[in-house]
């Protein structure tokens, strides 16, 4: 059995080392949310890749320029209208699209600045949180969303069918996508029932020809 | 006392670069024969891979950290944050800081005299510009037999000077740190300045720039100055916290001496300037601050000037600046990454403006100790 794990570097978290497996050599990227650059400074070495992070929260910061990473503290919510078109080969958002006033806005961005996107998300179509909602009637508490619907910072949740309408509705070309559960493993069953089975969704995402 | 602090450097002694050939500058004229005043700090390693270059603001000089005698009252202006384990750890690094052309402080400037007439510069000195600090201090590396600096920090004017380096001359720094700056002043910040001058050269004892030659200083135009500059180099906020609407004597008076704290605070900056600065240094430094923008020389196009830079950046901006606030920073960085460069950006949350990279903050420190530790471990030093 061959799956992304088996390559994951060491401390690198489940969900980046899939990012990373989609990232070709010399690439030059924008990580949305980078964190503490961990995607990044992993790029860097094993993918000759450069770029910059951005991140909002100050102890990001400092760990991205412990590691080595080029970090710009500014908000992603504040516009990304300074980017030039086309002036990244990936623009990436790892597990924050919902968290984003406007998700729709933002992939638009991500896709005028980037030659591909990669955005990651959990799937709010997994029998897991319908179950909470549909039969307990109780916001679903779970590993890939671990709040109470008070102190939460996910506002606008979805699900993998709920992302494909936005795609086509935007005429977003899906270059490939990979849904896994919540050990980022993926399966036979989780390709055939994805909006279903799977809790985390990634996909490479392109301007679509108009 | 704090001269005995193992965080301090200790005492210090500035030493002087006598510079015989003649210096092209910006305005067209030469600069025949001059001084450069500089202090160092820390040991210059084997390889000369481990100087870094400090750039002074508008009111600096060489002296930046340490004491020049046990009864010094004051360190240098960037003591705080330069000295063993400090944020600029001097056990690790060579530390330069000259005084610039112009300087009040025993770098040639307005007070010194012309080498041929033997008469004070005064006004006849020539208006230096950012560019001419940077050659000048060029050659002050060759002088001190530095390849290459490890990095090139300043705050506000000095990052300004950190720009101009890595665009004049990229193979001589690894990083530019540029600290509470802007691309180019705005029209708000030229006006402050042209009320400074206006000031300076409106007081009756400035006789045109010759007032040595009359044993005097034009105070009230200086002390005028610099209570302009303070009024910017705190926030609304700091103001308020700091002195709020106290009253000196617990009632007003209904009169026009000194009444809020305020007041007394700005007599007290503007008095005590006067005492150590030079009226025609303060003209020259901000005319420096006026012209530089090196965006100018390429189309308007800030990435196009940045495109010869070949070192790291790290830009820094505080949020309660209104001097030079983080959207004057964003110009920068977005220059840089448009330019390709590489580059990262601190935004770091403070109270008391533009001053504020003078002192501790926390996430500033932090954020420049992490750069410099990177620095020190490409450098292997």
């Amino acid at each position: 059995m061959s799956n992304a794990l088996d390559h994951q570097p060491a401390g690198l978290r489940d969900d980046l080392a899939l990012i990373a497996e989609w990232i070709t050599p010399n690439a030059r990227i924008l990580d949305l949310g980078c964190g503490d650059g961990a995607l990044l400074a992993y790029l860097q070495d094993t993918r000759n890749a450069s770029g910059y992070g951005l991140d909002i929260d100050p102890d990001n910061v400092i760990a991205c320029v412990r590691a080595g990473v080029n970090v710009l503290q500014l908000d992603v919510e504040a516009g990304l209208g300074q980017f030039e078109d086309n002036s990244f080969d990936f623009v990436i958002m790892s597990s924050a699209l919902q968290e984003i006033r406007r998700p729709d806005k933002l992939i638009e961005e991500m896709l005028r600045i980037g030659r591909d996107s990669i955005v990651t998300f959990p799937n709010f179509g997994h029998w897991r949180p319908r179950l909470s909602l549909g039969l307990r009637g109780l916001m679903p508490i779970s590993g890939t969303l671990p709040n109470r619907w008070y102190d939460t910072p996910n506002i606008h949740l979805c699900t993998v069918r709920d992302f494909e309408a936005l795609c086509q509705d935007k005429q977003v070309e899906i270059v490939r996508r990979h849904v896994v559960n919540h050990a980022r493993r993926s399966s036979t069953a989780i390709r055939t029932l994805p909006n279903l089975l799977g809790e985390v969704a990634l996909y490479q995402l392109r301007q679509g020809k108009s | 006392m704090a001269i005995s602090d193992t965080h301090s450097v200790g005492l210090v002694e500035p030493r002087t670069l006598h510079v015989a050939e003649s210096m092209p500058l910006d305005c067209g004229k030469p600069l025949d024969r001059f001084d450069l005043v500089y202090e160092t700090y820390g040991t210059l390693n084997a390889d000369h891979s481990n100087a870094v270059l400090i750039c002074h603001a508008l009111s600096g000089n060489h002296h930046a950290a340490g004491y020049h005698s046990a009864d010094d009252a004051k360190p240098g202006w960037w003591d705080k944050c330069i000295g063993p384990g400090k944020m600029i750890d001097t056990d690790r690094f060579f530390v330069v800081c000259p005084a610039n052309l112009g300087s009040y402080a025993g770098s040639t400037g307005p007070e010194s005299r012309h080498p041929d007439t033997g008469r004070h510069y005064g006004l006849d000195f020539p208006v230096v510009t950012v560019g001419d600090w940077v050659r000048s201090q060029n050659i002050l590396r060759e002088a001190l037999e530095i390849d290459q600096w490890a990095a090139v920090i300043g705050g506000s004017l000095g990052g300004m000077q950190v720009m101009q380096w890595a665009i004049d001359y990229p193979d001589r720094l690894r990083h530019a740190i540029v600290i509470a700056a802007a691309p180019k002043l705005s029209a708000q910040n030229i006006a402050f300045n042209e009320i400074a001058r206006q000031a300076i050269v409106t007081d009756p004892e400035f006789h045109g720039g010759r007032y040595y030659e009359h044993d005097v200083v034009p105070r009230r135009g200086l002390m005028l100055a610099r209570m302009l500059g303070h009024i910017t180099y705190l926030s609304d906020e700091a103001m308020r916290a700091k002195f709020g609407r106290d009253l000196r004597a617990g009632r007003v008076n209904f009169g026009f001496d000194v009444e809020f704290q305020v007041e007394s605070y700005l007599r007290y900056q503007g008095a005590s300037f006067v005492d150590r600065f030079d009226a025609n240094t303060y003209l020259l430094m901000t005319k420096a601050l006026d012209y530089f923008d090196p965006a100018n020389t390429a189309g308007g196009d800030l990435a196009t000037a940045f495109a010869p830079a070949t070192a790291r950046f790290l830009v820094v901006s505080f949020t309660s600046d209104w001097r030079f606030p983080p959207a004057r920073a964003h110009e920068i960085v977005d220059a840089l990454v448009d330019a390709g460069k590489e580059v990262s950006y601190a935004e770091v949350g403070s109270d008391l403006g533009h001053d504020d990279f003078l002192l501790t903050l926390p996430n500033y420190v932090n954020t420049l100790r992490a750069y410099l530790d990177r620095v020190v471990a490409e450098a292997g030093t």
